[in-house]
């Protein structure tokens, strides 16, 4: 019992590790795109600075003038030629200094608004993308219907090429985000739409749902996973067979529990009568790092926990409670972990 | 201020009246909503026929909005609509109209799918968790506008049954000839 | 010959009383509890609407401490996420619907706006009182509604499809949509009202280019409103009737368009905030004349910058759906508007440290407020030159980043100026003055306390931490920056404490504030304080742009105006030449009715569509009550100069 607590612990602790937050930050970026954004964010934020010095100077200096007479308002000033001319002439040029950093803000922004968004490659991966209630559906589109990889949540992709993401939405409103790579995109229902970046760092980047879509905005999250082009066409090769047959004899008999109760009415494992597309395509979920959109590392104890109360990890989340056997759910959580 | 005071009575009255079960969102699924079936008789060994009259059941899901809603959308996940479509029926009998084969109590819609039917309804027993049942069940009564309209999805973001009307291609009336009737 | 002289004021004096005992007479409003009921004053009817908006601004702001509890560590269970997304939607709602606009458009500018202009009276004052009696339906029907768990979850901008019919059940959303239709009604009706006070009752004299700053700011706000308000009554129509009747103009899948949802939203969102901000610019321009003792430098300048706004504020709104993926270009052409709207309040804060610097600066409480709000709405406004930008925009849009950005921006834009705005016309309203000393001990701990809160979420934005989440991953180590941010919480409400102490008190027992204890230059300050139920004894005259400070002593008044009927007098929009007296209808229980039957109308409207024909007869009958003849028309006024004395 301790062993297997200390292994999910040290389960939990390397996934931090893998995922480490702390670099999560639009400032941290992994992607040509992300840096042309850093390097305008900071091009911008230096000169509202100095605006802001300045103008804060002016404020004091105009303020330390002050006068506290609590005895009643002081006389109005008289008019004074002198004064409104140097006035007028600070204003004025105070606007043409606006008017021109304004500018200059502009043609930076557009620059680096063309440099994020111009894909120049005609040969990209192309990466389906579409939200649901409360996790994002991931397919890599082929010509040849049996190319097509489908997963959720955890979208591998090749470093230091182009990745063009298709984004589409099978409800509401959501927005694709991933900080660390390149600014956000909205998965709107009826309208399809393409963007693109290119991560030069292996490494798993975190993302999340950004635009509120109902109970479970907040548990909303994906990542993006980079990787050398190799371990991606292994990954794909992968991904591309039907879901292995249990060897051991309980997953054998997880199989016969998943296949007889709640889970096929919303899960596909390829290779098995399970094929409905309402929930997650389960076939390698044994691959992915976490569950449940990026909420639980995919350990044992997660795995059972969520399959047993979803409710109480997510509420408000489609997925059911299964109030199955202990045998039973020690089945299916142990067939789930032979799904590579 | 005397005014003020009769505001703050209007506002607590208005507190106290409104402790609306219409919605709730039920997250959590309370044990015990689950273990209320099967006490419904519902028919004889002939479907349509000598209807034996079951005393009304309640379900708690089919006064909450939310949980209406939960069961329109499962209908849709669990693919109900393939044959019964959009409640209009197809290779299933209509829901939308107001025959019921096996009954109309919430109790015998939930029996319905628990159990299956013959001629084709499958039994979703052990496939679907039972609050699930109740939740389908209620969207199926609130279909038949057995629910109050409160609670009632109004539509979905789904294609219609039928297509909108400006996209309808145009149609002549035609006689049992199939020509139409000139105005002499 | 000193006796004589002395004999001859007595007798003016005299005259003078009689009068304003005739006149009070006239203009005196019901009492009772009836009497609550039919008044149209709109000295009376602009703090009810102040008085109610900051009751549902102490109630956002309860709300916003809920948000902050919450989030204050990971994986908290104070809240679920059903509460916690109704929460945030009345935070949001309430601040923007119930509270910023009514008080600083509405509130403010009923308040002040006739007073300002030489009026004794608003126009149309029973759409006035009508007005201020349907916002608080709507005010009632949204938090009727959140404490009977019917509460809107769907944010304050109600997206489609998660507020449509299939992802939004029961009557949350519908809930929501109601009170934008009884709200921007008010909006619409107060904007009519002030638009036309200010246009055809300003004093003889007051000809456009002597209007007051504030003047001026109100009549492109009521424009604004007129134009926009609209399109949102529009989008939340569309919504109730897919909810309700079930249209498809937001399905999707049957040609409707999300997109569209957004586009008038937005149309009307973005010149929301110009609603909200240009108030508190003008309570500022006001201020900074009052206590920098000089005639305010760059009057055509402001203004111009102030009608520009007006105008841009309608050509940026896409920048809020920068990243639904627009085309490259007008992405461009609405970066460049959103950039542009920096001149037209760059321009304006110029000229406030012009005058500042020019002037002899007198650093009363007011005053503080506004150098309060020279900070805070800098920061906003500079932060808001970054999200202008696509690139940057992309990547903090919907996170704590623009959260801190656009509090900056509201609370920095019109809370400061409100508060500056209260404590100088609080001696008007109450003929007391505010304690200095509590208002400074309000001032600071506030000041502190939001600058604890909002600088901080700017860093929680940037490392990801996206809006509308009701918990985080500890993983995420986010926990002690919400923590940080959460504290100000704490300063923000003592601060608020001490406001209302300091309201409760001075009104009881503050100074006697006399006519003018501020030696401001607008009409409003020249007649005693509170003022009386007609205002000016004799409407004024003026001939400069600061009557209290430029016009000689033998200013010429209006006569002629009859003091036995509540009669007014209207000029000419451009110059102010009197044009003709109309009368004021005076107190009504008709507006009250109208307002009752209507919101019925409206109420029913959410739970069947029988409650429209059947609703309309009663609102029919009130206005008919409402619009009856009252036989007297008008008297044309006499022509030529008889009318000035």
């Amino acid at each position: 019992m301790t062993a297997a607590l200390s292994l999910v612990a040290s389960h939990v602790l390397a996934q931090a590790k893998v995922l480490d937050p702390g670099r999560h930050h639009v400032l941290h970026p992994a992607a040509p795109q992300a840096g042309h954004i850093e390097w305008l964010y900071w091009f911008i934020f230096w000169i509202l600075f100095a605006v802001f010095v300045l103008m804060i100077a002016a404020f004091a200096g105009a303020g330390a003038k002050a006068r506290v007479v609590a005895s009643g308002p002081l006389p109005i000033v008289e008019k004074d030629e002198e004064a409104d001319h140097r006035a007028g002439w600070a204003v004025g040029s105070a606007m043409a200094i606006t008017v021109a950093t304004l500018f200059v803000v502009l043609v930076l922004s557009v620059v680096t608004g063309k440099r994020v968004e111009g894909l120049t490659s005609k040969n990209p991966v192309t990466i389906q993308v579409t939200g649901h209630q409360w996790w994002w559906e991931v397919s890599y589109p082929n010509s040849q219907a049996d190319q097509t990889v489908t997963t959720a949540n955890e979208i591998h992709v090749p470093v230091g090429s182009p990745i063009v993401i298709l984004t589409n939405s099978k409800d509401v409103i959501h927005s694709f985000w991933a900080p660390n790579v390149t600014g956000k995109r909205d998965l709107l229902p009826g309208y399809s739409s393409a963007f693109w970046f290119e991560i030069d760092q292996p490494g798993i980047y975190h993302g999340q749902c950004a635009e509120f879509c109902g109970l479970q905005h907040a548990h909303m999250g994906f990542s993006i996973i980079a990787e050398s082009v190799d371990e991606f066409q292994a990954w794909q090769q992968q991904q591309l067979k039907n879901a292995a047959e249990p060897s051991t004899s309980e997953a054998i008999r997880g199989r016969e529990v998943f296949l007889t109760h709640a889970c096929l009415m919303c899960h596909t494992i390829r290779g098995t009568d399970a094929g409905s597309r309402f929930g997650p395509d389960l076939t390698h979920v044994a691959s992915r790092n976490m569950i449940a959109s990026e909420t639980l590392p995919n350990t044992a104890g997660a795995l059972a926990g969520w399959i047993v109360d979803p409710q109480r990890i997510k509420p408000g989340t489609q997925m059911s409670p299964n109030p199955l056997s202990p045998d039973d759910l020690q089945a299916v959580v142990a067939y789930l972990q032979a799904l590579h | 201020m005397q005014v003020r005071l009769q505001l703050m009575v209007v506002l607590s009255a208005i507190t106290v009246l409104g402790s609306c079960s219409r919605e709730d969102r039920i997250l959590r699924q309370p044990p015990s909503a689950s273990n209320t079936l099967n006490t419904v008789q519902i028919s004889g060994l002939n479907p349509g026929a000598n209807l034996i009259p079951t005393p009304p059941s309640s379900n708690m899901y089919q006064e909450s909005a939310y949980s209406v809603s939960e069961g329109q959308k499962l209908f849709e996940a669990y693919n109900c609509v393939g044959c019964h479509a959009h409640g209009g029926g197809g290779i299933g009998p209509p829901l939308m109209d107001s025959n019921w084969i096996y009954g109309s109590e919430p109790g015998n819609i939930f029996a319905t799918i628990m159990q299956g039917r013959p001629n084709g309804m499958p039994s979703f027993r052990n496939r679907i968790p039972e609050y699930q049942a109740w939740e389908i069940a209620a969207y199926v009564r609130s279909m038949a506008g057995l629910l109050p309209k409160g609670v009632s999805p109004n539509r979905t973001d789904e294609m219609n049954i039928k297509p909108a009307e400006s996209s309808t291609p145009k149609q002549t009336p035609t006689g049992i000839t199939g020509v139409p009737e000139q105005p002499k | 010959m000193a006796v004589a002289e002395s004999i001859v004021a007595n007798d003016q004096d005299t005259g003078q009383s009689e009068l304003a005992l005739r006149l009070a007479r006239t203009w005196r409003q019901p009492g009772g509890f009836w009497g609550w009921f039919c008044n149209t004053h709109h000295t009376d009817i602009g703090i009810r609407f102040m008085v109610t908006a900051f009751i549902f601004f102490l109630l956002g702001g309860m709300l916003a401490a809920m948000i902050r509890l919450q989030l204050i560590r990971p994986e908290n269970s104070l809240m679920g996420p059903d509460l916690y997304n109704q929460v945030f939607t009345m935070h949001g709602s309430t601040m923007i619907f119930l509270f910023a606009v009514p008080l600083m458009f509405q509130g403010f500018g009923v308040y002040v706006v006739p007073l300002m202009c030489g009026a004794r009276n608003i126009a149309f004052p029973r759409l006035n009182a009508f007005c201020y009696y349907l916002y608080v339906g709507g005010a009632l029907v949204l938090w009727g509604g959140f404490l009977t768990n019917t509460g809107p979850d769907v944010g304050w901008f109600a997206y489609v499809p998660l507020s449509g019919p299939s992802y939004s059940p029961g009557h949350r959303a519908d809930i929501w949509s109601q009170m934008i239709t009884f709200t921007e009604v008010s909006a619409l009706g107060v904007a009519i009202c002030i638009a036309t006070t200010i246009l055809r009752y300003r004093a003889p004299g007051m000809t456009l280019n002597r209007m007051p700053i504030l003047l001026w700011e109100k009549l492109v706000i009521s424009m604004a409103v007129i134009f926009a308000m609209p399109a949102v009554m529009i989008a939340s129509g569309l919504l109730l009737l897919d909810r309700l009747v079930g249209t498809h103009f937001f399905n999707p899948a049957e040609g409707g368009d999300v997109l569209l949802y957004q586009h008038l939203f937005w149309f009307f969102g973005h010149p929301e905030v110009y609603i909200i901000f240009l108030p508190g610019a003008a309570i500022i321009s006001t201020l900074v004349e009052c206590f920098s003792r000089r005639r305010i430098f760059g009057y055509t300048p402001i203004v111009v910058s102030v009608v520009a706004t007006g105008f841009l504020g309608f050509s940026v709104w896409v920048h809020h759906m920068f990243a639904t993926g627009l085309p490259q270009l007008s992405e461009s052409f609405f970066t460049a508007a959103s950039l542009m709207i920096v001149i037209p309040t760059g321009t304006q804060f110029f000229c406030w440290v012009a005058t500042i610097w020019y002037g002899r600066l007198q650093l009363r409480l007011p005053m503080l407020w506004c150098f309060g709000f020279f900070f805070v709405f800098l920061i906003g406004g500079l932060s808001g030159v970054m999200l202008a930008s696509v690139p940057v925009d992309l990547q903090v849009h919907d996170t704590y980043f623009v959260v801190a950005h656009f509090h900056y921006v509201l609370i920095g834009g019109a809370l400061f100026p409100m508060f500056a705005g209260i404590y100088f016309w609080f001696p008007k309203m109450a003929g007391r003055m505010p304690s200095e000393t509590l208002g400074k001990w309000h001032f600071w701990l506030f000041f502190i306390g939001f600058n604890i809160t909002f600088f901080t979420l700017h860093f929680l934005g940037l490392r990801g931490m996206t809006r509308r989440i009701y918990t985080y991953s500890p993983d995420m180590h986010w926990q002690g920056l919400n923590v940080l941010a959460s504290s100000g919480v704490v300063f923000m409400t003592a601060g608020l404490l001490v406001f209302l102490a300091n309201v409760f008190h001075s009104m009881r027992v503050g100074a006697i504030a006399g006519n003018n204890p501020w030696g401001d230059a607008g009409l409003e300050w020249s007649m005693s304080s509170p003022p009386p139920p007609y205002n000016f004894l004799h409407v004024p005259t003026v001939s400069g742009r600061d009557p209290l400070w430029e016009d000689p002593p033998d200013q010429a008044i209006v006569v002629g105006l009859r003091d036995d009927i509540r009669e007014t007098l209207v000029t000419h929009s451009l110059d102010a030449e009197p044009q003709h007296k109309d009368e004021d209808p005076g107190p009504s229980i008709w507006p009250f009715l109208t307002a009752l039957s209507v919101s019925a109308a409206f109420v029913g409207s959410i739970f069947t569509a029988w409650a429209v024909p059947i609703g309309a007869v009663p609102v029919i009958a009130t206005l008919i009550g409402w619009l009856w003849p009252r036989g007297e028309s008008p008297t044309p006024l006499p022509t030529g100069e008889s009318w000035l004395r």
